[in-house]
């Protein structure tokens, strides 16, 4: 995915959307930003594939040596896919947060609407002033 | 509103773009690069620490030595020249105020004098503790010297190669728990054989103004072995690996020594005081939980706060600290459990935020390192 095209929640997670065989796909990550900050991940956790989200819910969370980070969803959807070969493989995570690294995706309806997430400009902004 | 207080080192903390945190009132390093990459620095080479933080307490005249052994748990009034001791302090309960480094040292015009090292978050409360007795010990010239002096950690398999090209041959003479006034490049140092880390080093007290040379001294003649600062998320990690126990985590004033395991720092024989009765009783008789280490089983840590359960789902004790551990490549943790269940081997739960996670008590320490 290319990082200017994604929308952002303040907490650092990305979104972007696909279409996948019809249907309106979230493809959901964290951004290079975040595992820099974070360091010497360990352990990641991850929800079932099913489960229903609402923007804002924690889905899951990711684990340092030093602190856990709870993670946050960035749009309502239902999961139907969640990249399980990551808890085993951190290293891909902080290796493409944009592409290989992706987390879940979700299902989401037509008229998703990501008005509330910052553009990659005002992420970045955000970034940079922290 | 309170600012925090900077080290002599802050600043090269800062340009070195090391992680700042406010720790009891002072702005440290928690990492510059990675917790990992430092802690195995450590284990497999050199590290250095800016420990700063700590209080450094200077005590002097004829009845310093009787004063502290008032203080302490352990006997101070035997200690020679070049002596370290571990102690603890106490209240009148027998709760443990702080955990302290005792040094006996003399100047070179050999003048004796003690150095009582305590942490950082419990600075105040003892300075405070310590004050009304002063008056019982009339005589004994008093100094809180943690804001003239600086103290670096250089810890790991090459710590005694860097102290060798940097500091005069006796030091390399002094064994574990032994220390010295000394100098470097002909400015005071007090240096001792003693760390945090669970590897062999040594721990250095310099002036304020010193402290930056000696620290890229340091970090210079390390250059060749890889050397790394070391913030206090690695120190966190080391330290609990050897299985030292860390106040405010394992050590508080609910909690006695021996609960604490470290019965071995406190001496009843023929000595008088403070929470000495309160200790005398409590010897005798198990306590209810013990210190344990504990394996947890995967990959996630049990952080501070995650509760034991037993096989029926009863809480039975809590962690103290834990993490994932670098070296050994799995989730370690430090907790108070019921003594009942707390033999090496024996299996439990572990909270770990809602699921339920198996743990099993292991010997302490945790890592030991290879002689």
């Amino acid at each position: 995915m290319n990082p200017e095209t994604l929308r952002y929640n303040s907490s650092h997670e990305w979104v972007g959307i696909v279409e996948e065989n019809g249907e309106q796909i979230a493809i959901v990550g964290i951004t290079d930003f975040a595992l820099e900050q974070l360091t010497d991940l360990v352990y990641m956790a991850l929800p079932q594939v099913g489960t229903q989200l609402s923007a804002g819910d924690e889905f899951g969370e990711v684990e340092s040596v030093k602190a856990v980070s709870p993670l946050y969803c960035p749009v309502d959807g239902q999961v139907v896919e969640v990249h399980q070969e990551l808890v085993d493989n951190l290293e891909q995570l902080a290796q493409d947060p944009f592409g290989s690294g992706w987390i879940i995706k979700l299902r989401v309806g037509g008229n998703v609407s990501l008005d509330n997430l910052l553009d990659y400009d005002a992420y970045r902004k955000q970034c940079a002033e922290a | 509103m309170l600012t925090s207080q900077n080290t002599p080192l802050t600043s090269w903390h800062r340009a070195h773009q090391a992680r700042m945190v406010d720790f009891a009132g002072f702005e440290m390093p928690i990492q510059y690069s990675s917790i990992v990459a430092e802690h195995l620095a450590t284990r497999s080479s050199v590290g250095i620490f800016d420990i700063s933080h700590m209080g450094r307490l200077r005590f002097e005249g004829v009845e310093a030595s009787r004063l502290l052994d008032f203080l302490l748990t352990r006997r101070v009034t035997d200690m020679r020249p070049g002596m370290v001791r571990y102690s603890l302090m106490c209240n009148a309960e027998g709760g443990i105020l702080d955990d302290v480094l005792v040094s006996c040292l003399k100047t070179p015009s050999d003048r004796e004098f003690f150095l009582l090292v305590v942490n950082a978050s419990n600075r105040a409360k003892i300075l405070k503790w310590i004050q009304p007795h002063m008056a019982e010990f009339p005589g004994v010239e008093f100094a809180d010297v943690t804001e003239d002096t600086a103290m670096i950690a250089v810890q790991g398999p090459f710590a005694t190669n860097l102290i060798e090209r940097l500091l005069p041959a006796k030091v390399l003479n002094l064994k574990y728990y032994r220390s010295i006034v000394t100098e470097q490049m002909s400015k005071p140092c007090i240096v001792s054989r003693t760390g945090y880390t669970g590897e062999d080093g040594f721990e250095l007290i310099v002036r304020s103004q010193d402290a930056l040379r000696v620290w890229e001294n340091l970090l210079l003649a390390g250059r060749e072995h890889g050397i790394l600062p070391v913030g206090l998320g690695a120190r966190d990690t080391l330290r609990l690996e050897a299985a030292m126990p860390l106040y405010g985590h394992e050590l508080n004033e609910q909690i006695d020594p021996f609960t604490a395991g470290l019965g071995f720092a406190v001496n009843l024989e023929e000595r008088i005081f403070l929470g000495a009765s309160a200790l005398s009783e409590k010897q005798n008789c198990a306590g209810n939980i013990s210190r344990v280490g504990l394996r947890v089983t995967g990959r996630r840590p049990a952080r501070e706060g995650c509760c034991l359960l037993d096989t029926e789902g009863n809480v039975v004790g809590e962690v103290t600290s834990g993490t994932f551990s670098p070296t050994l490549q799995y989730p370690i943790a430090m907790g108070y459990l019921s003594s009942a269940l707390s033999r090496t081997g024996q299996v439990i739960e572990v909270d770990i935020r809602g699921s339920k996670t198996e743990a099993q008590v292991v010997e302490l320490p945790f890592y030991h390192r290879t002689k």
